[in-house]
């Protein structure tokens, strides 16, 4: 097995920054750093699991139907999934409502399997899929993270930012609004594609 | 000014590609046209010969906007004296006024030319003059309370994201002054909106209870009409507001000068106002609402219209480029202007959001305006090719 299909979509053929793939669920669910991560996890296990299976079942599903097959798959650990964190992370389960469902129609997980999975041996296919979901979950806790501490002061719910420097209390620091509104998420991706594009890749 | 050009072309070889301070090109090149005019003549292709150049434009707009800026300054000083009841002469009030403005025009033009000519090193471009106008009217659309790393960071935000990711001056789809202001807008609303932002030393145990800082506009906007100043108080602008945005009269003197020079487009302004009267009257005519019962040409006088109409919606490089775009283009700009103001609480001012919206729309405005001429050209060109077509 090659590293480098764990580490490619990691860097150079990273989903959201490089293919540009699953950026509806990566602008929703990064305005707190909990859900992202949990998030990102749900992700990685979905894609690496089904691109497993799918990659056992590749030559017994007939080509016709092959899509019906990939999404029954990737809806049952989907379900699984959704069914855990409610049990166990009730909170977190709220805060993603709808995204966590959203996943099966996540563009990286159907375009790996589509991609990869369907005409490699299953731990090939494993592995590509659980880099692809840590090359996503990296730029969605990256996201996150900026999102977080200007929008919010706060990291992973922690307070960061000293009280006493809030206009309220009378200092000079304020929460930036736009950044808990989705535009700058979409500007803070593309912040991180320009970065992308000249420090790692220069071309 | 012989002995600085002697020096200039003293030191010139040093700043060329290639020589010693070969990477401060542009950085030179900046300065070197700033003091003096350019000599350097176009090479190729059909040209229109004009006095005209950026920089000229440039210089004229700044000069339409001094009345603006300079009756700011006083009525920072104004609504200052007025809420904690002071009494002053003129010069105080314009002392103050000027010492109050002066830092916010500051932060705008360092952090705005800082970023134009980091950008203009890196990429190797020639450093462009459409700075010098946002940089002015950045401060003019600014609350005087505003504090100032929230203007560095706006204008360092407007300049990156709005104009030098597009590639520079003349690139750029929106207005990076008004994506200045609504950047403010939207990250902190607090600062932008409400009673206290617009009054010099406001919120502040000391000023009078009576006093009220709420634009006109605000005050409409909650309904009460009553309440809203004389018409000649908002002709003139002794009410609170954006430094530069609340004399009318001044930004009429503005719009003169552009026109007179012919810097700036009467077509955009003229349907601006057309469109804000027309809206205006149909929904004044309907009723219901008690802000509607205000008569339409208040809107006129009110917040950042004339502000807007004369200043940004012209801004030859985001409106339409075609002549009957530009009457589509203003109209818009007027109608969804008070659509937004009177059906949206949340958003008082809706001249703002208006441009921007409809600097996006510019070019889908072009596109069709252009498509028409080519079809009716081809349409009477094919009648005269085949004139037997006329009799059938």
């Amino acid at each position: 097995m090659k590293w480098t299909l764990l580490t490619d979509p990691i860097s150079k053929n990273n989903p959201i920054t490089v293919l540009v793939l699953g950026v509806c669920s990566a602008l929703a669910v990064t305005v707190k750093l909990e859900p992202a991560l949990v998030m990102s996890l749900a992700v990685t296990v979905v894609t690496a699991c089904s691109s497993l299976i799918l990659s056992l079942l590749r030559d017994t599903i007939p080509p016709r139907i092959r899509i019906i097959v990939q999404l029954v798959v990737v809806a049952t650990f989907v379900i699984a999934i959704d069914q855990l964190l409610r049990a166990f992370a009730y909170d977190v389960s709220k805060q993603l409502s709808v995204f966590v469902g959203l996943i099966i129609t996540n563009c990286i997980i159907m375009g790996r399997i589509e991609a990869f999975a369907l005409g490699h041996k299953p731990w090939p296919s494993f592995v590509d899929g659980l880099g692809n979901g840590l090359g996503y979950g990296m730029i969605l806790v990256v996201v996150a993270f900026i999102r977080e501490l200007f929008g919010s002061g706060a990291l992973l719910g922690y307070p960061v930012i000293p009280e006493s420097w809030y206009i309220a209390n009378g200092g000079f620091y304020a929460n930036n609004g736009l950044m808990i509104l989705p535009p700058m998420a979409l500007i803070v991706v593309g912040l991180i594609i320009w970065i992308q594009r000249t420090i790692i890749r220069p071309s | 000014m012989k002995l600085l050009r002697t020096i200039l072309d003293r030191v010139k070889p040093s700043f060329r590609k290639g020589a010693r301070f070969g990477f401060l090109h542009s950085t030179f090149e900046a300065f070197d046209s700033f003091a003096f005019v350019s000599n350097a003549t176009t090479r190729s292709g059909a040209h229109i010969r004009d006095c005209n150049d950026l920089k000229r434009v440039m210089t004229v707009v700044i000069i339409a906007l001094l009345p603006a800026l300079c009756f700011g300054c006083w009525n920072v000083g104004y609504q200052h004296a007025l809420a904690f009841g002071h009494e002053t002469t003129f010069w105080s009030l314009f002392g103050y006024g000027f010492l109050r403005v002066l830092p916010i025009l500051l932060t705008s033009y360092i952090v705005g030319l800082g970023v134009e000519f980091v950008a203009a090193q890196l990429r190797g471009h020639e450093v462009n003059e459409g700075f010098l106008v946002t940089g002015l009217l950045i401060p003019l659309i600014m609350p005087v309370n505003i504090p100032l790393w929230m203007v560095g960071l706006a204008t360092a935000f407007a300049v990156i994201i709005g104009k030098e990711i597009f590639g520079g001056t003349g690139m750029n789809i929106f207005n990076p002054a008004l994506l200045a202001r609504a950047f403010i807008f939207f990250s902190y609303p607090s600062q932008i909106s409400g009673d206290q932002a617009w009054v010099a030393g406001l919120p502040s145990p000391s000023a009078i209870d009576a006093a009220s800082g709420a634009t006109p506009l605000a005050e409409a906007a909650a309904g009460h009409v009553d309440a809203l100043p004389s018409l000649a108080d908002l002709f003139f602008g002794f009410i609170p507001g954006s430094i530069g945005e609340t004399s009318t009269l001044a930004i009429l003197i503005g719009a003169v000068i552009l026109i007179y020079t012919g810097v700036a487009s009467w077509k955009i302004m003229l349907s601006c106002v057309v469109g804000l009267l027309a809206t205006g009257y149909v929904l004044h005519w309907i009723g219901g609402a008690p802000y509607l019962s205000l008569p339409p040409y208040c809107h006129l006088l009110m917040g950042g219209f004339a502000f807007g109409a004369v200043f940004m919606a012209t801004d030859p490089v985001t409106a339409a480029q075609t002549e009957t775009g530009k009457w589509l283009y203003g109209f818009l700009i007027g109608a969804l202007t008070i659509l937004i103001r009177v059906f949206n609480e949340g958003y008082p001012e809706g001249m703002m959001l208006a441009i921007l919206l409809m600097n996006a729309f510019a070019p889908l405005i072009d596109h069709y305006v252009v498509a028409a001429h080519i079809r009716r050209r081809l349409k009477r060109a094919r009648t005269i090719s085949n004139p037997v077509s006329l009799k059938s």
